[in-house]
């Protein structure tokens, strides 16, 4: 029951918005939704995730539980900074404050069926609807720039994802060849993938790595992301990037589940290693270029999710320091696009060289604003530190150690890139431009705070629960007992 | 009940070409509609009998692709009056041309990689793979955003062709979902659209390259 309550609860809120035009109603109907699905996502926690399912398309399995939580307190944490930023949009003209909410909602519907469904077309049509409900917030402001984005976002990721639906029937091909009953079911196909015809099952992994590979922002797919994410509002930028791609991420890592549980998977590994790297390489080389400071943060996300991709590709011994990453990116970027989102609300624009004296004008803002750059940086004690560490020594024992110098080549010059991009705002005299608040409210940094509070203890305490649930996660990818 | 399947399947292919080779706009948006025409009947055609489930999805995917898409593209193209309706950048010849190398590319590469134990006839691969390559070609050759739209229709119904080789047929539920997928995604295509219309004044995609490094 609590699963069928976590994904009524969003889609009954969207549609009472829908029918709404009052936008005080909205923000009830945003912050109960989010409040009441965190509080949701908390009873599964108790209840253990086993016993939570719902019929026989949805259950919620270790790894699809730490998708939910992070999209659950993510969304809470922006629903919040949401409200603020929305009274304030109603002052421009072009921007359409009613459909704000009900696509948040509906974007929070769909990436609850993408942790919680067990079917891969399921899954597919789930991550289309978080396309589909994003692509309105993107294009809020209605500026060209806006709209472009939006466009570029829509075809790209949809056509992307038409490639990994072909990928999903491809699957649903091999299963049937093995000459037993099957289903697009997660576990029957991990059941049956040793006896799938091996060209069937290679063909379904790359069209799914390349088609949710768009979506999640790996290059040379990843060129609408950068775009998408600095146009998009601030709070939805966060929510982009700290949960849309984990969704995407999501889709690649159940294929990767069936690839695994068949005889040899050194070629999904490769190709993930491949893809990673080269996503890595792209992310920090744009990073080092750029003077806008939200696409700098978007750049880091291309980046992290190359991370992500080459952990992955490492085979099961990386998995729990990928998934850890996965949870650090997600909290850290999160936090530095609800920052940029007050300094761009402070002075009006997001070229970094025309920013100057941040410490003076916004000082909470500032020193988050340092502190997450730090911890996604991997500077110690943070917790990005300890995940990337696991997988760098992942990469030495699994006989890699060019890769492992590369990346640690990369992260370094990652960090630096962005460290130039940021100081030089923080120092100076502040400019009065832009629609100047002369008092920050504690509402603007309080929810970042946390994150970075977050990042903090999980760098210098690693919790029992979290250990086990990354570790039953990644018993999901060994083979399965026969 | 094969010689129906195949007859159907060879007409896909043609309204594809017919697409890719039209340098109208009203043209695409038709051809967009009978495809959804003969996808609404293909699933019964080829099982050879018609349960609950293939008349859902069938009568389903007639009023999505058939009726409603085809029928919202138009009143877009009115809306947004296009002054100049015909692509500018199109030849005929040289469409018509690449488009018959990628049907040439699918059937050979649906030679390669036969599907096994498939009760469907083989052309079913072959139209499946045009289609969603011919879709594709559609999509990056052309400039106006409404032809996209139909580009991606294509590739969408090349998938949804390729999903009948599957002999476990999916839930209704999930079937239900991907075309429900389809229909609000037009729908979110025109309201961007609309509004990049009320911005730039047009609808031409090489207009859209403010943003780049």
């Amino acid at each position: 029951m609590t699963l069928a309550f976590l994904i009524a609860l969003p889609i009954a809120g969207a549609v009472f918005c829908m029918w709404q035009r009052e936008l005080s109603r909205h923000f009830v109907a945003l912050l109960s939704t989010a409040v009441g699905h965190a509080l949701l996502v908390g009873s599964v926690w108790m209840h253990g995730a086993s016993a939570v399912t719902l019929g026989p398309l949805f259950a919620v399995d270790p790894l699809g539980l730490i998708v939910l939580s992070l999209s659950s307190l993510l969304f809470l944490v922006a629903a919040f900074r949401a409200v603020p930023y929305l009274l304030h949009a109603t002052h421009d003209p072009k921007a359409a404050p009613r459909v704000f909410v009900p696509c948040l909602l509906w974007f929070l519907a769909a990436m609850t069926v993408v942790a919680t469904t067990q079917h891969l077309a399921l899954l597919w049509a789930a991550v289309e609807g978080t396309t589909l409900a994003t692509a309105p917030l993107i294009s809020f402001y209605r500026r060209r720039g806006a709209l472009e984005a939006a466009w570029k976002y829509l075809i790209l990721c949809s056509l992307g994802i038409a490639i990994a639906l072909l990928g999903t029937f491809c699957l649903g091909v091999a299963a049937d060849a093995s000459g037993q009953p099957a289903s697009l079911l997660v576990n029957d196909l991990r059941r049956l993938a040793p006896f799938v015809p091996r060209s069937w099952l290679v063909a379904s992994f790359v069209l799914a790595l390349v088609g949710y590979g768009t979506k999640m922002g790996l290059a040379p797919m990843h060129s609408w992301l950068p775009d998408a994410h600095s146009q998009a509002p601030s709070p939805v930028s966060a929510l982009l990037s700290g949960v849309l791609l984990n969704g995407a991420f999501l889709g690649i890592l159940r294929f990767y589940q069936v690839t695994l549980a068949a005889a040899d998977a050194r070629f999904a590994q490769d190709l993930l290693l491949a893809l990673g790297v080269l996503s890595m390489i792209f992310g920090v080389g744009l990073m080092a270029q750029q003077r806008d400071y939200k696409r700098l943060f978007a750049y880091s996300s291309v980046e992290n999710m190359g991370i992500l991709a080459l952990g992955a590709g490492l085979g099961p011994l990386a998995l729990a320091g990928t998934l850890f990453h996965m949870i650090n990116h997600s909290l850290a970027k999160s936090a530095l696009f609800l920052l940029s989102g007050n300094i761009l609300r402070r002075f009006g624009t997001t070229q970094a060289p025309e920013v100057r004296g941040l410490q003076e004008a916004i000082p909470a803002t500032a020193v988050l604003l340092v502190t997450a750059l730090f911890a996604i940086g991997g500077v110690p004690p943070f917790s990005p530190f300890w995940s990337e560490l696991l997988i760098v020594r992942a990469a030495v024992v699994a006989q890699h150690p060019a890769i492992a110098a590369v990346v640690l080549f990369l992260l370094a010059s990652g960090f630096l890139a962005s460290i130039a991009v940021v100081m030089p705002m923080l120092r100076g005299k502040p400019s009065n431009s832009g629609t100047a608040a002369p008092l920050e409210s504690w509402s603007s940094w309080i929810g970042p705070a946390l994150l970075c509070g977050a990042l903090f203890t999980l760098g210098c305490y690693y919790p029992g629960w979290l250990d086990r649930a990354l570790g039953s996660a990644v018993a999901q990818f060994l083979p399965p007992n026969r | 009940m094969e010689e129906a399947g195949n007859t159907l399947l060879l007409l896909v292919l043609l309204v594809d070409l017919y697409a890719v080779s039209t340098s109208r706009i009203q043209g695409c948006i038709r051809a967009s509609a009978l495809h959804g025409v003969l996808l609404a009947a293909l699933p019964g055609t080829l099982h050879g009998h018609l349960g609950t489930h293939a008349l859902v999805i069938g009568l389903g995917t007639l009023a999505v692709k058939a009726l409603f898409i085809p029928h919202f593209l138009m009143r877009a193209l009115r809306q947004v009056q296009i002054h100049r309706e015909v692509e500018p950048s199109v030849s005929q010849h040289r469409n018509l041309l690449a488009g018959t190398c990628l049907v040439a590319f699918a059937f050979w590469l649906a030679q390669r990689i036969p599907v096994p134990n498939s009760t469907m006839p083989t052309l079913l691969v072959a139209v499946a793979l045009a289609t969603f390559l011919l879709g594709f070609f559609l999509l990056v050759s052309r400039r106006k955003a409404l032809t996209q739209v139909v580009g991606y229709l294509m590739v969408e119904n090349g998938v949804f062709l390729f999903g009948l080789n599957l002999a476990g047929s999916m839930p209704l539920v999930v079937e239900l979902g991907i075309l429900l997928d389809v229909l609000v995604s037009v729908f979110v295509f025109g309201i961007i659209l609309f509004d990049i219309r009320e911005e730039f004044d047009h609808i031409d995609t090489h207009a859209l390259r403010e943003l780049a490094d």
